[in-house]
């Protein structure tokens, strides 16, 4: 039986070790600098993590729409003790991308009328908007309800403290926003961010691995032929990324 | 104008499961088979190719492998009267969608029914008296019985590969294995699947509170495999990338991986992708079909004729498609007559979780989609159900499929949604929480079922399916009753903090929430006419050169995962059609 698993485990092997050298470097050319091509091995220090992100264009997210974007990823999952948070895992990068996605302009869910959002949440999404849509209004709602209540300052100009106590208030539905609940902009925002953490890097998010570091998934490895019964032991391998990227 | 086609012998709607062994038995007779299938054609080389299949995001999250909602949906309601909405985003259960259909990417989960599952009703008259069943409950058996499935579980493990211990060997009690299970002819083509640290621990803990657990057993082979059409399995290695995954090692029974690679040398065989089925053409006295209307992949429609027509495009499906065609008479709730439609039912599901002291690895990502622990001592008719009131039961199992972080990670109750209580929440979950879960029967009610909506349409102009689907007090009584008992186990592991998940009383179906694929019911077998939609060989009444596989013939959901029995009924339909229905054109059963 070994000898049966043996060459095709090689096989594997052999790719994880082939495929990244290529992939990162190009990977590398839009978002990282080119001197820290080995980066993806070193934990990401935040400088390094902020120069990244500062060099993604936005596609889709207006300034407003992005600044907001980060400043509330920021609070979701912040950088603290435990590691990098979601502005250093390029989450706002993720979020952007996904958005100019079919997923992003809801072709991946039944959207044709009547709508009906007044039914029992038990019976699902029932909106009219796509996740492009949500962002539109949320942003723009939540800018305006800020700059009404907090001396004309947009969400992302508020203090941390503010914007965590108004991420509270709209995800506990406290704020009403005119053209989106609040709650289900909250929902789509904070769901948005953990994807964009815990997704593989190709997305743009997770950038360093470091979501996966953080809980200790060994990412695309997907092969645990040998660690099957070796019981209650701390996994030894960091992970790796789709494109090869070592953590 | 419609454009059309040569006549075949069989044409097949939908090439998953049960199309794949249709179309593999059925050209072994010489017949010309044509196997229609909506979606693309997907196979391992191509859409299960590491390491790009290894992406939580495109496959779990986002759903690349499932039915395109966007196209087709069904509608849902809680009761008649209500108002019934789109399921518009993928949640509670995940249609498949392509080659191989559903089978491309399950989990691989493959259960025999209980003997007394298969006659659930005629049991419960016998033990309990006819009283006991409330009076809502449409229960009926299936008629056929475990004994004459039997050769038939067996021939599909053995396509399959499954793993597992037999619990019950020709009659004789086997160690290791479900000693409640119906007596086999033969073992398991494989042997059971490792136990990984988590299952384990919850063998010995169940084994301590008095349960008998057994491996689940699993189409994840445990090592190489030929199976009986001459196509090899690769031993399964763990890799936590399975249900909504093709399998890239080969290793999870699928149509591609089991059945494929012999079908489609055959040159009485056809599969066109792409290919979706409007309905089913009828003659003139809507006795006989005629063959089946097609939209292809220009959009053009096309009429194919067929002497035989076999619906195999799961259990939703299925039944619209009857519905869309005018076969069998719809169900109606009001007089309880009628069948299509009838008998839908869902799963209920719930658990107990355990976060497990300090300095535990569990090591979640090493997982398969069928590794798991199970017992059924609750399970069917296994316990006395005289003193609690309720019909049915629950397997209850610890099953690792993988730790992928963001739709298999757990916190602990409590735990912030966000911030850095969040992530210090799942860094300590991610290792040392494990769940105990609860897969539980439901039974049918004359309110639960299956029409045509009247306002909401396809991508076609076809109106969508409509289901009226709530929980009954059955099933909130069963599950609470089975949690019970799975926490004894639970409590067993000594866990740090322990938690529960049962569905209480009045709470309603919810769509949001993934539970299970397992549908059931709507085009019902049986023993008349007036009670089912297809006979005992899954063919249709009142159009007999029509048959309709899947779960849509299950007269209830059962506490197992559907495709065991879903399989096996392919089996034993097919071989009544080769050995009867072929011979002799018409009705296998007089009404
Ligand atoms: C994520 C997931 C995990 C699962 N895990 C398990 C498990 O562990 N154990 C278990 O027992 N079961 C499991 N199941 C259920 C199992 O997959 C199904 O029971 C099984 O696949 C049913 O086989 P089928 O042939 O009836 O339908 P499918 O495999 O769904 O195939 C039906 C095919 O018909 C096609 N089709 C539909 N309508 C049309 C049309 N109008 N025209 C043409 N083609 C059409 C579809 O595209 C599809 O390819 C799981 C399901 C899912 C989604
Ligand atoms: S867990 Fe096993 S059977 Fe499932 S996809 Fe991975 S290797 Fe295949």
């Amino acid at each position: 039986m070994e000898k049966n698993i043996e060459p095709r485990r090689g096989f594997l092997r052999r790719m994880i070790a082939v495929v990244p050298a290529s992939s990162l470097a190009a990977g590398a050319a839009v978002t990282q600098v080119a001197c820290t091509s080995d980066g993806a091995n070193t934990p990401l220090s935040s400088a390094h993590a902020g120069t990244t992100n500062a060099k993604y264009s936005p596609s889709y997210l207006n300034d407003a729409e992005w600044a907001f974007v980060v400043a509330a990823v920021d609070i979701l999952i912040p950088k603290d003790e435990i590691g990098p948070g979601a502005v250093e895992a390029g989450v706002p990068e993720f979020i952007d991308r996904q958005l100019e996605m079919p997923w992003g302009h809801g072709k991946l869910w039944y959207m044709q009328g009547p709508f009906h959002p007044e039914v029992v949440p038990q019976l699902g999404y029932q909106h009219n908007m796509t996740p492009r849509d949500m962002y539109r209004h949320g942003v723009a709602d939540c800018d305006a309800w800020c700059k009404t209540n907090h001396d004309g300052k947009t969400f992302a100009e508020l203090d941390k403290k503010l914007q965590d106590e108004i991420l509270h208030q709209l995800d506990e539905s406290k704020i009403e926003l005119p053209n989106i609940p609040a709650k289900l902009f909250f929902n789509q925002v904070l769901a948005n961010a953990r994807e964009g953490f815990l997704a593989d890097p190709i997305y743009g998010g997770n950038k360093g691995m470091v979501g996966w570091k953080m809980i200790g998934f060994p990412g695309a490895r997907a092969d645990f032929m040998d660690w099957v019964d070796q019981p209650n032991k701390p996994y030894p391998f960091g992970p790796v990324s789709i494109n090869g990227e070592r953590g | 104008m419609t454009i059309k086609k040569d006549k075949v012998d069989v044409v097949l709607v939908g090439f998953g499961w049960t199309g794949a062994i249709m179309a593999q038995e059925l050209t072994e007779e010489g017949l010309q088979v044509l196997a229609l299938e909506r979606g693309p054609m997907q196979d391992t080389p191509t859409d299960a190719k590491y390491p790009k299949v290894i992406d939580e995001l495109a496959y779990s999250v986002r759903g690349k492998l499932y039915q395109d909602l966007s196209t087709e949906t069904v509608t849902v309601r809680h009761k008649t009267g209500d108002l019934a909405v789109p399921y518009r985003q993928h949640g509670s259960f995940l249609l498949g969608n392509g080659v191989g259909g559903a089978g491309f990417h399950w989990n691989g989960m493959t259960f025999r029914n209980l003997p007394e599952e298969l006659r659930l009703y005629s049991n419960t008259v016998e033990r309990y008296g006819k009283k006991f069943m409330p009076e809502d409950m449409t229960l009926q058996d299936h008629g056929v019985t475990y004994e004459e499935l039997e050769p038939y579980y067996s021939q599909f493990e053995y396509v399959c590969g499954t793993s597992g211990t037999a619990g019950v060997l020709n009659g004789a009690r086997q160690a290791g294995g479900n000693p409640f299970e119906g007596s086999r002819s033969k073992a398991y083509p494989t042997p059971a699947l490792k136990y990984v640290y988590g299952e384990s621990l919850v063998e010995k803990a169940a084994l301590a509170a008095g349960m008998h657990p057994y491996p689940l057993p699993a189409s994840n082979a445990s090592e190489p495999y030929t199976n009986p059409y001459g196509v090899r399995l690769g031993p399964c290695n763990f890799c936590g990338f399975c249900e909504h995954y093709g399998c890239y090692m080969y290793s999870k029974a699928s149509p591609q991986t089991t059945i494929m690679p012999a079908l489609m040398k055959k040159p009485n065989f056809e599969l066109r992708t792409r290919a979706h089925v409007l309905k089913v053409l009828m003659d003139n006295q809507a006795k006989k079909a005629t063959g089946v209307l097609y939209v292809d992949s220009q959009g053009r429609e096309v009429e194919q004729p067929a002497d035989l027509v076999i619906l195999c495009a799961y259990q939703m499906h299925n039944v619209r498609l009857l519905l869309l065609s005018g076969i069998g008479k719809p169900y109606d709730p009001q007089s309880g007559e009628g069948v299509v439609g009838k008998n839908y039912a869902y799963q209920m599901n719930g658990g107990v979780s355990v976060l497990l002291k300090k300095g535990t690895y569990l090591n979640p990502f090493i997982g398969a989609g069928a590794s798991g622990v199970v017992w059924d001592d609750f399970n069917g008719d296994q316990f006395d159900h005289g003193p609690h009131g309720f019909i049915g039961g629950a397997t209850t199992k610890h099953a690792r499929a993988g730790g992928r972080p963001i739709k298999q990670s757990a916190i602990a109750p409590g735990t912030p949604k966000w911030g850095s209580g969040w992530k210090a929440g799942m860094q300590e979950g991610y290792q040392r929480i494990l769940n105990i879960g609860l897969s539980g029967s439901v039974m049918p009610y004359r309110d639960s079922y299956l029409d045509l909506d009247p306002t909401y349409r396809d991508a076609y102009g076809m109106p969508l399916l409509r289901m009226t689907f709530d929980w009954h007090d059955n099933e909130f009584d069963m599950l609470k009753f089975v949690g019970d008992k799975a926490e004894l186990v639970a409590k067993e592991l000594n866990p740090e903090k322990m938690w529960s998940s049962i569905r209480k009383k009045g709470s309603h179906y919810d769509v949001r929430p993934y539970q299970t694929t397992h549908n059931t019911g709507g085009a019902i077998m049986g023993t008349n006419p007036k009670n089912s939609v297809v006979n005992r060989f899954l063919q249709c009444w009142d159009v007999s050169n029509v048959f309709v596989q899947g779960a849509s013939a299950f007269p209830y959901n059962m506490g197992y995962n559907p495709t065991g029995l879903v399989g096996a009924l392919t089996y034993w339909s097919v071989h009544a059609i080769r050995t009867q229905y072929l011979k002799n054109p018409g009705p296998l059963v007089q009404a």
